[in-house]
């Protein structure tokens, strides 16, 4: 017998789109809730046509990026910008445990979709709103993507190399406020299996990175300093950086945070000049010397392979690992062996290798159980089974660009 | 009182056992301690947690009860001290796992199990028991007893300017990662969601089970886009070219400028003061304005240089255009925006005084956020959790002490 997910039984209705807001709902839905996304063709969602880095993409049903954040999801087609359209979605609403949306605020509350309006059809929903810089407060209404919400919220002013410009933060930025969406809805749901009640969540996409760099806020709240940008160093471990190998775009990273870890360095390298300097004597004077330490850790590398190195100073106790770019990241060993890239058949574009997903858990799995849905896939399960309407009244709606 | 002293909080009533080291498996602790959840964080006599080591300190003397990063995510804790080396200390965290719901380790795989704490022997005296393991590699694959810093972690998992945004790359520069312990915090998040599904497999199942997390994966979860894109290398498209905007450089700091949208671009095309040379007909469309970015992007960085960040991102949003300034976290902390949020909160600690700590980025209708303690000093609750709950003496907690336990 198939084991139990752990959120089965729990149906969300998913008015996200784009990257962040489907990260926090592709997260419920590995996680085993019925999760309907809720888009039209009047207005596709952006990662069903472009991305920023890969540029304009085949078709709203051919597209990776929209794949890979909309596992396991549903998706019915309607056309909010017709009042027909928000009864129904509101007759979903009130079928749900939970609703989210990333929409510049205001727009869900005039589509009369707000929580307002959401309570008083479904008095316990559990409502998420995603946005820029939240709900509240005078800027609610400024918009952005992750590389802005990186900018707003402090770290892409701490990344980059020291004494270098800032380096702007990509996509990843919109998952991490995604998972932070995704713990707070958690949270909420549990609140509400405990007491029956239900609650609005405001979520800001800046504070949630600002969340995730709170010691470089401590450093300014104790001492007004401003944490700089770094680089490959740290502020007391030395090696500790980024060093060439023997193939031109190949490197590796080296980290040494104890005493022992830096005899067994030492052991490796097999190099005099690191035993028998005073200026690598010990932890403070390695770090006060690091630029010449560093040179003699590269001239190492430098004959090796990132494989090679991170196996000879593993195997001794050492912190080595590759820098890996996009492709040499898929043919991982750790990658291989932990079966992390999953392949999903997908009805539009064939098989596909996606990231499963990122918790394993024991008795109540989480899985990938279909490729991100194609426009309007489920419209007859939404429609039809779960809200009863008769394939004539669909029709109707699909002629009326209600359903579109 | 007032009012929001008696709200109740989301997780209430949730027990867990904290025994984990620096950023990760803390910001978990503090995750759920922070919505409500009783937190026992264990640390080992007599330094405790390593993050009580390293920085920030006020006026940079080291203090093991001001480090602030221990301080930040170690918030809403209980703490004790614990030394499972000793047989008796052994005895006593066995205790504690039977009272509590959830346990949450960064040990290096296969340290639990010497020690007898391993799930088969730990939900063997309490089936409702969810342990979470949180380690660099997970506990299983060629990798699982590497060692690995953030550094190495940030660069192994696909978020180094090497991965995919080569073209930020400075030819000759090595490759960068994220700032700070960005990596760390990520782990720390997704092992949180792991443990409240993990407890919603419990209502289902009637019993706990094993979370395996690995940070590794975390961040490959958070690259699953690019991810994919390499994993099926036909999709690793290079781009026809660079879109106009990105990082951009302005009178007293950087702004970010992204506008894929068309709308976006006659919203700054306004801002600029509808300029002669931006009405061409080639720049209405992404696509076409892709083609065009060496034209188009100097003009654009021209305007840009003569404002300043703040100047500019309030006339670029009032003008619908996505731009925002590149602050630093001084100027996070003195924006309006989450200064009225409340998004900074005054905590008092006895040894650090009363500062300023980011808060959570979500707020609760019904469950707010509160600040209901600092982080605990070494040792602060080992007469609360030892003597009040686990019934020892004080004679029995002075023993105890003298050999070394707590």
């Amino acid at each position: 017998m198939a084991k139990k997910a752990p959120l089965e039984g729990i149906r969300v209705l998913d008015f996200t789109w784009a990257w962040a807001g489907p990260q926090a709902s592709l997260i419920l839905a590995l996680l085993g809730a019925e999760v309907i996304k809720v888009e039209s063709r009047r207005r596709l969602d952006h990662s069903r046509l472009r991305s920023l880095v890969a540029g304009p993409l085949a078709g709203p049903d051919e597209s990776f990026i929209f794949n890979t954040l909309n596992l396991n999801k549903l998706s019915v087609t309607l056309n909010l910008s017709q009042p027909r359209a928000v009864e129904i979605a509101k007759a979903l609403a009130q079928i749900s445990d939970v609703v989210m949306e990333n929409m510049r605020p205001g727009v869900m509350d005039r589509l009369g979709l707000g929580y307002e309006a959401l309570r008083a059809l479904k008095p316990d929903i559990v409502m998420l709103s995603s946005s820029a810089v939240g709900g509240s407060g005078p800027e609610r209404l400024y918009t952005g993507y992750a590389p802005t919400f990186a900018a707003m919220g402090g770290l892409a002013y701490i990344t980059g190399r020291p004494g270098g410009r800032p380096a702007p933060l990509m996509g990843a930025i919109d998952l991490r406020v995604g998972s932070t969406g995704a713990f707070a809805v958690l949270a909420a749901l549990y609140y509400h299996q405990r007491t029956g009640k239900g609650q609005y969540i405001d979520l800001s996409s800046a504070e949630a990175v600002s969340a995730l760099m709170g010691d470089a806020f401590m450093d300014y709240t104790m001492n007004g300093r401003v944490q700089e940008r770094m680089g490959n160093l740290d502020q007391v471990m030395a090696p500790h950086g980024c060093y060439r190998c023997r193939a031109e775009s190949e490197w590796v990273t080296i980290a040494v945070g104890s005493e022992e870890e830096w005899q067994s360095l030492c052991r490796v390298l097999g190099d005099q000049r690191l035993t028998e300097d005073e200026r690598f004597a010990d932890g403070y004077s390695r770090r006060q010397n690091q630029d010449d330490l560093d040179e003699i850790v590269g001239e190492w590398t430098a004959g090796r392979s990132a494989q090679e190195v991170m196996q000879s100073l593993q195997s001794a106790g050492v912190a080595a690992m590759p820098v890996y770019d996009g492709p040499s990241l898929a043919q991982d060993a750790q990658v291989e062996a932990r079966g992390i890239l999953t392949e999903v058949e997908h009805p539009a574009m064939g098989k596909k290798r996606v990231v499963g997903p990122m918790w394993r858990l024991s008795k109540t799995p989480a899985a990938i159980r279909r490729h991100g849905p194609l426009i309007g896939e489920d419209n007859d399960y939404v429609l039809g089974q779960l809200l009863g309407m008769s394939q004539e009244e669909m029709a109707r709606l699909v002629d009326e660009q209600v359903i579109y | 009182m007032t009012r929001q002293e008696t709200t109740e909080r989301a997780l209430e009533g949730i027990r867990v056992l904290e025994y984990c080291d620096m950023v990760a498996g803390p910001y978990c602790g503090k995750l759920l301690a922070d919505l409500g959840a009783e937190v026992i964080k264990v640390e080992e006599p007599p330094a405790g947690d390593r993050a009580r080591r390293r920085g920030p300190f006020p006026n940079d003397i080291p203090h093991p009860e001001k480090s602030g990063l221990f301080l930040y995510v170690n918030t809403n804790k209980l703490g004790v001290t614990l030394n499972v080396r000793t047989a008796t200390g052994r005895q006593i965290f066995r205790r504690l796992a039977q009272e509590v719901d959830v346990l949450i380790e960064d040990r290096p795989p296969g340290q639990m199990k010497a020690w007898g704490f391993d799930y088969e022997e730990l939900s063997a005296l309490n089936r409702q028991l969810i342990m979470a393991s949180l380690t660099p590699f997970g506990q299983s694959g060629p990798y699982r007893d590497y060692r690995c810093y953030t550094l190495n972690l940030h660069h192994c998992s696909g978020h180094s300017t090497q991965f995919f945004i080569a073209k930020y790359l400075e030819p000759g520069h090595e490759p960068l990662p994220p700032g700070g312990y960005v990596g760390e915090y990520d782990g720390g998040l997704n092992t949180a969601i792991a443990i409240v599904a993990a407890l919603f497999g419990r209502i289902a199942i009637g019993e706990g089970q094993q979370i395996d997390i690995s940070k590794h994966e975390t961040l490959l979860g958070l690259e699953r886009v690019d991810v994919s894109r390499f994993a099926d290398s036909s999709g690793a498209s290079a781009r026809i070219g660079m879109p106009v905007g990105g990082l951009m450089e302005c009178k007293d700091g950087y702004v970010i400028l992204i506008m894929p949208q068309d709308h976006q671009w006659k919203g700054l095309v306004e801002a600029m003061g509808n300029p002669e040379w931006a009405q061409r007909e080639e720049y209405a469309t992404e696509l076409s304005r892709t083609q065009h970015t060496d034209e188009i992007q100097p003009r654009v960085a021209e305007w840009v240089s003569q404002f300043e960040k703040e100047e500019l991102y309030h006339l670029a949003q009032s003008h619908n255009v996505p731009l925002a300034p590149v602050r630093s976290p001084a100027d996070v902390f003195h924006w309006q925006q989450p200064q009225q949020r409340g998004f900074f909160a005054e905590i008092e600690h006895p040894q650090a005084g009363r500062l300023s700590y980011p808060t959570v980025s979500y707020k609760f209708s019904e469950t707010p956020w509160r600040a209901e303690r600092a982080a605990p000093l070494l040792g602060e609750h080992n007469e609360e959790v030892y003597c009040r709950r686990l019934s020892y003496s004080p004679q029995d907690l002075a023993r105890l002490a003298a050999a070394g336990i707590v």
